[in-house]
């Protein structure tokens, strides 16, 4: 076991090379830099810069040497817990994505709990009682959740909020908590706004499992042990629950790694339509304006932090199946 | 159908003896009600799919849906009752009009609008279009408007709909009109075209890249196997919405419209191949011990008509479920990047850009019909998965017929 996470551990670091490198070009590609942008802006504003000013500009922004060296400092720095400066705030990027991260990895989190609590138990009912009302209902909601793109659904919510509610849905916290310091009253605010994204976000992964568990308890339902446990007298809800959910719970645990990126997106693309203080808006405006450090070092850490839930999802689930600890890495 | 009555005849030889002998699907979609096991195995795996696929009414009917969106986009110029540009100044967030077919002494009319004016409420200081009842005026069909040009080929000016005078009693607007006047229901059949056609274009790229690599990767194994596994790996575990608008926002701003076209069903695409790419690999792993490619590799067959004449055609059906499934995420990815502003952008219109409009809660809480291109991305989505699961429950050899 041990030898499996220390193996695991380690190819995750060409990953993280491989994704730093990638996160830096992508801000690098379009041509200019924050600068031109910067200049054009003050152009457009009727303000002209010499030369030399421009040239200072870049020199203070380090945006006059080659890519690579830029790269290379930039990511000593992130190492060392230095992200560097966003242009656009000039404030260290380290403060700038603090706070927002955390609420975007609570958000992820309670998202990923309320798709499986949802899931789980909706997928067994569908596949016990197959062809039900019920479960022509669950698969009908399922498809429309599938069909619905997060934003959308942001948007139908937030609509809905206004009409029937008179309730603006946006944000995260009510005006009073905006810049208080954290106190349990202001988390109980925050988790009182933010059921509504996780609900959002959680719809369509929550439709995605639904299916899954519905058709592999179902197939498990049809083995012939089922048929002789039941012969031999076990109740019917303790047979379900002890024998195939187990099974069927496997496919689903092993793909919370699949979930992650979906559900990171998920967060990203909503909190920018709620206009949530997580990373999404922050990111969004990072790229429209080229702050380079700042969205390079936000796709980085999106990046890293999906990877580690990705890791520790696989190393549960090495520890919950042996086949996967000892055998040969999964073939499936 | 007198074959029908006796089905265990054996009469190979007689046309017309029994539909299942002569493989003709439309006799045997007649006589579907009296299959039983032991005929099915005269028909081709495609014909037992096409048959399987037909019982699924939910996924043909969205299969028809489909195909009506499309030839609506086709011919989008025609069935818009006016131009895409087309501004009408004075009526701006038009609501949808109400279509009447009585008129208000209870008799019984053809289909016509009333003319409505603006009047100004005087408890909440809103604009509101009121409808003048006094006089009625019927809905036309293929009536003289726009001038277009069809296909950049056909110089034309009918519509299949309209109203006289339209600058005057307001126009047709279906599903309403947007901030500048122009028909919402018009502008989401153009851009359906291209919404719907990202998709394609999107998968018919993923589609070649994952059959070359996934090809690759399961022919040769051992390093080129490796190296193209921890790529796709690498490539699903960047949190998608992030990569997408990364990559989208480095595309310059000056390109033309069809160059970010391209660029974002390439963006797209780039995540969507390595699905194909591991159902590809997985395929032909398993298929390369079967019974019947080792025949044939013992026969002497070359490895191009091997992978072309066996291998290809037997995972086919599996390929072919994933692509339909891969669509709706392109189509949701291009409304999604557009929608931020990141992809397609005024004035070329597509479902996203529509929906750019939207982007504010009190533009929706006052003119909701405004989230009606929403609605055509949904319904297409889900049309796209009822296919999807048909096509894969018609792939599955062992499914009942």
């Amino acid at each position: 076991m041990r030898e499996y996470i220390l193996r695991r551990v380690l190819q995750l670091i060409p990953t993280l090379i491989l994704i730093s490198i990638v996160s830096f070009t992508i801000i690098q590609l379009p041509p200019g830099d924050y600068v031109t942008t910067y200049v054009a802006n003050l152009a457009a504003a009727g303000e002209e810069l010499s030369e030399e000013e421009i040239a200072a500009l870049e020199e203070h922004y380090g945006l006059n040497q080659p890519g690579y060296i830029q790269y290379i400092k930039w990511i000593t720095n992130f190492v060392q817990g230095d992200m560097g400066l966003s242009f656009y705030w000039d404030r260290p990027v380290n403060r700038l994505i603090g706070e927002r991260l955390m609420l975007t990895m609570i958000m992820s989190f309670f998202t990923l709990l309320f798709v499986y609590a949802m899931a789980i138990p909706i997928g067994i009912y569908s596949a016990v009682r197959q062809y039900s009302l019920a479960d022509y209902v669950f698969t009908f909601i399922g498809f429309i959740g599938l069909a619905t793109p997060n934003f959308l659904l942001a948007l139908i919510f937030m609509y809905i909020g206004i009409k029937v509610f008179d309730a603006s849905a946006g944000g995260l916290f009510s005006t009073e908590y905006l810049d208080a310091d954290w106190s349990v009253a202001k988390v109980w605010d925050m988790l009182k706004h933010m059921w509504l994204p996780v609900v959002i976000v959680g719809t369509a992964g929550t439709a995605g499992t639904i299916r899954v568990m519905r058709a592999t308890t179902l197939d498990e339902l049809g083995r012939p042990y089922v048929e002789t446990a039941r012969s031999k007298g076990l109740r019917e809800g303790q047979l379900t629950m002890k024998y195939p959910v187990r099974v069927a719970l496997n496919p689903i645990l092993s793909t919370i790694g699949w979930r992650l990126p979906e559900i990171v997106s998920g967060t990203v693309l909503v909190a920018l339509v709620l206009n949530l203080p997580t990373t999404g808006p922050l990111l969004w405006r990072a790229l429209m304006s080229q702050d380079l450090y700042l969205a390079a070092s936000m796709i980085m850490i999106l990046s890293t932090l999906t990877l580690i839930g990705t890791l520790i999802s696989d190393i549960l689930l090495a520890w919950v199946d042996p086949r996967i600890r000892y055998g040969e890495r999964g073939t499936t | 159908m007198t074959s029908a009555a006796n089905p265990r005849a054996p009469a190979a030889h007689d046309a017309t003896a029994s539909p299942y002998e002569r493989g003709n699907l439309s006799d045997l979609l007649e006589a579907e009600g009296t299959i039983s096991e032991s005929r099915t195995q005269f028909l081709t795996p495609r014909q037992l799919m096409l048959l399987r696929f037909r019982r699924n009414k939910m996924a043909v009917f969205s299969l028809w849906f489909l195909a009506f969106l499309y030839l609506s986009a086709l011919f989008a110029p025609v069935i818009s009752p006016y131009d895409k540009t087309h501004r009408f100044n004075k009526h701006l967030y038009l609501p949808p009009r109400d279509i009447h077919i009585r008129a208000d002494d209870g008799s019984w009319r053809r289909p016509f609008v009333y003319a409505v004016t603006i009047e100004t409420n005087k408890e909440t200081f809103t604009r509101d279009f009121v409808e003048d009842r006094t006089q009625q005026y019927p809905i036309q069909f293929f009536v003289k408007g726009d001038p277009y040009k069809l296909w950049g080929l056909f110089r034309m000016d009918w519509h299949l709909y309209g109203v006289e005078n339209a600058e005057e009693i307001g126009p047709v607007f279906l599903m309403g009109g947007d901030k500048f006047g122009r028909d919402i229901f018009g502008r989401a059949l153009y851009g359906a075209r291209i919404s719907l056609t990202i998709g394609l274009v999107g998968v018919s790229i993923a589609l070649v890249i994952g059959l070359v690599l996934g090809g690759l990767s399961g022919l040769y194994g051992g390093l080129v196997d490796n190296l193209i596994q921890r790529l796709i790996e690498f490539i699903r575990s960047i949190p998608t919405i992030p990569l997408w608008m990364g990559l989208a926002a480095a595309m310059p701003a000056d390109w033309p419209q069809l160059r970010v076209y391209f660029g974002i069903t390439i963006i797209l695409s780039l995540l969507a191949w390595t699905t194909l790419a591991r159902v590809v690999r997985g395929k032909f792993l398993s298929l390369r011990n079967e019974d019947f490619v080792l025949a044939a590799q013992s026969a002497g067959a070359n490895q191009w008509y091997l992978i072309w004449q066996h291998l290809v055609p037997s995972f086919m059906s599996y390929v072919l479920v994933d692509i339909t499934l891969a669509i709706p995420g392109m189509i949701i990815g291009e409304t999604a990047l557009s929608f931020l502003g990141l992809g397609l952008v005024s004035p070329t219109v597509s479902w996203g850009v529509m929906l750019k409009d939207a982007q504010q809660v009190v533009e929706i809480a006052i003119h909701p019909w405004v989230l009606w291109p929403a609605m055509f991305v949904v319904v297409t989505v889900l049309a796209l998965n009822f296919i999807g699961d048909g096509l894969r429950d018609a792939a599955d050899p062992y499914a009942d017929l």
